[in-house]
């Protein structure tokens, strides 16, 4: 594009910037009245030349639990990115309900709106008690002057006890959570997702590196969210997602490559070819 | 309730706190009312320096709320304590009147050298002792809010962040360096007469500023064991450790830094504009990097992240130079070195850390 154009394009009449738009709403005006809950079309996003993301389209309805597998460097993590923030895309758009541009939005914004997400490992705040990482994740005014001069409001406090409860850190509710053994940090940090009653989650490999018995504990914990959160996992375990999934989207190279239950997929011949088949 | 969150549930605070208390109290009579020949009695020498410790305190609690609280690592605090020792020596100038060896009513004998006509516009307003409190907070409070603002918009962090914070208080001494400035350049500001119409060299005004620098010390530990007490401070602690989980938690981090470092520079700068009239003099030879960096040495020796580790850091530290420089003045820098590498490799908790495990080790036993 010349300059010329692009000054013709600032000056075009009907032009709409940025500023002029009304602030996006979110809590209860996600509209989702047509199904899904996020929309993530025609994203491409590129590295120094390389397709991480690839014309990816992904559609989450309200409430679904959703697992998303394909092999390493497949853009699952980059999706995520993009969904939180933290990656621009180089085009295409996600929209959060049918009006929230997120691709507007910076990071804390979209994370006080309702979208929460796990990391691939374990971050929590080793400093701090369990009890004051899930008060830090609380919904709440988060603002510099608020939080210095106020507490938790009861009703948010009770809110913390029930996750607290949810995700079995009760006894250790007042120790360090640096002190935590590993499963105990995934569940933290899932329940610092929950305090933020967030309308999706994302969580990204939730279970690797935990025992059999704490990978169960956390399915019947993913299990129980679906539907009052939409949860989106990203996972390599094949056991565990054949054990929670109802649907399942295959990325492979930047784009969706299958999308459907678990036999669906499992029987998808490409799918086999890049995946499955190893 | 209050008090409990303060101080009750921090002993070693309590402890400093107190001795800082009992200090304030017990200098002043024992300077001026004990007798000079008095085994009790404490030299006029002694207050002054334990007044400029007490400000060196004040200024190593700012560097620890902002590096033991926040991690973010600033080696330029050393340029708000000036730019606040500068509002306050701008202040004493303006006391002096007439008086100045040329005996100009209005310009200062630096300005009568330098055939300057009239008094510049940013030395207006300065001869009110409120106004100059007004800028001894707001000029460094500024000019945090801006270089924090662009530091923390762009993302630096950590040894970039350092690095920085280095070339802004050098330039800022390559600034105050210059005559044409209009800070008296080389020599800085100095001859001070009087504050608040007090005589400078009366032994009453000097344990007045001592008692004062001990109640901002008291004042400024209390504001940041508030701050670092309340929900602000475990955010600011979480972003320490994990800046971007807490960005995903909805916070936005950046004007949580500056927030923190705003506030840093202004106590810093407090304890600047106490520190000068108890000195004498400013020059820019304060605003040089290796006095900044000297500020983080004290509060790694007595322990970052505690405040009152920052505190015995301040008063050990520098007991050790004046014990030093006076003894054999050219070993100081080798030994701030070592003291720096030491503190690093063996006591990464510095004083505070190595009483404590003393303490906890005598309780097993």
């Amino acid at each position: 594009m010349t300059p010329l154009d692009r000054l013709r394009e600032t000056w075009r009449r009907d032009q709409i910037f940025d500023f002029m738009l009304p602030k996006p709403e979110f809590g209860k005006a996600v509209d989702t009245s047509h199904g899904p809950i996020l929309y993530v079309e025609d994203v491409s996003v590129s590295f120094d030349g390389f397709k991480a993301l690839n014309n990816l389209n992904l559609y989450i309805d309200d409430g679904e639990l959703r697992c998303i597998i394909g092999p390493n460097g497949a853009g699952k993590t980059t999706m995520m990115d993009v969904i939180t923030g933290k990656t621009r895309p180089d085009t295409g758009s996600v929209y959060f309900g049918q009006r929230i541009d997120l691709l507007k939005l910076p990071e804390h914004e979209i994370a006080r709106g309702g979208i929460g997400r796990k990391f691939q490992k374990p971050t929590i705040f080793e400093a701090l008690s369990v009890f004051e990482n899930l008060e830090l994740a609380t919904a709440s005014d988060k603002h510099v002057w608020y939080t210095l001069n106020h507490d938790l409001s009861a009703e948010q406090r009770d809110r913390l006890d029930e996750v607290l409860t949810l995700i079995g850190l009760t006894p250790q509710a007042h120790q360090d959570a640096g002190a935590l053994s590993h499963g105990q940090k995934q569940w933290l940090e899932i329940g610092m997702l929950l305090v933020q009653n967030p309308r999706v989650l994302l969580v990204d490999e939730p279970v690797a590196g935990m025992t059999g018995e704490e990978v169960e504990h956390t399915a019947r914990l993913l299990t129980s969210l679906a539907g009052r959160h939409s949860v989106i996992v990203v996972e390599h375990d094949m056991a565990f997602v054949r054990s929670i999934a109802r649907k399942v989207t295959v990325l492979h190279q930047g784009s969706v490559l299958a999308e459907g239950s678990m036999d669906q997929v499992q029987n998808d011949p490409r799918v086999i070819e890049v995946y499955l088949g190893e | 309730m209050l008090t409990q969150r303060l101080l009750l549930s921090d002993r070693g605070g309590m402890v400093v706190l107190g001795l800082v208390v009992l200090t304030a109290i017990l200098v002043p009579i024992l300077n001026l009312v004990v007798p000079t020949s008095s085994p009790f009695y404490v030299s006029n020498f002694t207050v002054a320096l334990l007044g400029k410790f007490l400000c060196f305190a004040l200024l190593a609690l700012s560097v620890d709320l902002i590096w033991g609280y926040c991690g973010i690592l600033s080696l330029g605090h050393g340029a708000f304590f000036s730019l606040g020792g500068y509002g306050m020596g701008m202040y004493l100038m303006r006391q002096i009147g007439d008086r100045g060896v040329y005996g100009h009513p209005e310009l200062m004998d630096f300005m009568v050298v330098l055939n300057w006509e009239s008094l510049p516009w940013y030395w207006q307003g300065f001869d009110m002792f409120w106004f100059s409190l007004l800028m001894i907070l707001l000029v460094p409070g500024l000019l945090a809010l801006v270089f924090g603002w662009l530091a923390f918009r762009s993302r630096v962090t950590g040894v970039y962040f350092a690095i920085i914070t280095q070339a802004l208080t050098y330039a800022l001494m390559l600034a105050f360096f210059r005559n044409e400035m209009g800070f008296g350049g080389n020599n800085g500001l100095n001859d001070f007469k009087e504050i608040l119409g007090f005589d400078l060299a009366a032994k009453t005004t000097r344990v007045g500023l001592f008692v004062a620098s001990a109640i901002a010390l008291v004042l400024g530990y209390l504001a940041c064991r508030y701050i670092v007490t309340s929900r602000m401070g475990r955010v600011i602690v979480s972003i320490r450790d994990a800046e971007s989980r807490t960005r995903f938690c909805g916070y936005q981090v950046e004007s949580y830094k500056l927030w923190l470092f705003v506030f840093s520079s202004m106590l810093a700068a407090i304890a600047g504009a106490l520190y000068v009239p108890q000195v004498g003099i400013i020059n820019p030879g304060e605003f040089s990097p290796l006095n900044s960096i000297e500020m983080v040495v004290w509060v790694a020796t007595g322990g970052r992240g505690t405040l009152f580790g920052a505190i015995v850091g301040a008063f050990s530290v520098n007991y050790a130079k004046t014990f030093f420089t006076t003894f054999s003045p050219e070993t100081w820098l080798f030994i701030l070195g070592a003291l720096f590498v030491l503190v690093t490799l063996v006591l990464p908790k510095g004083i505070v850390g190595l009483l404590g495990h003393v303490r906890r080790k005598g309780d097993k036993s």
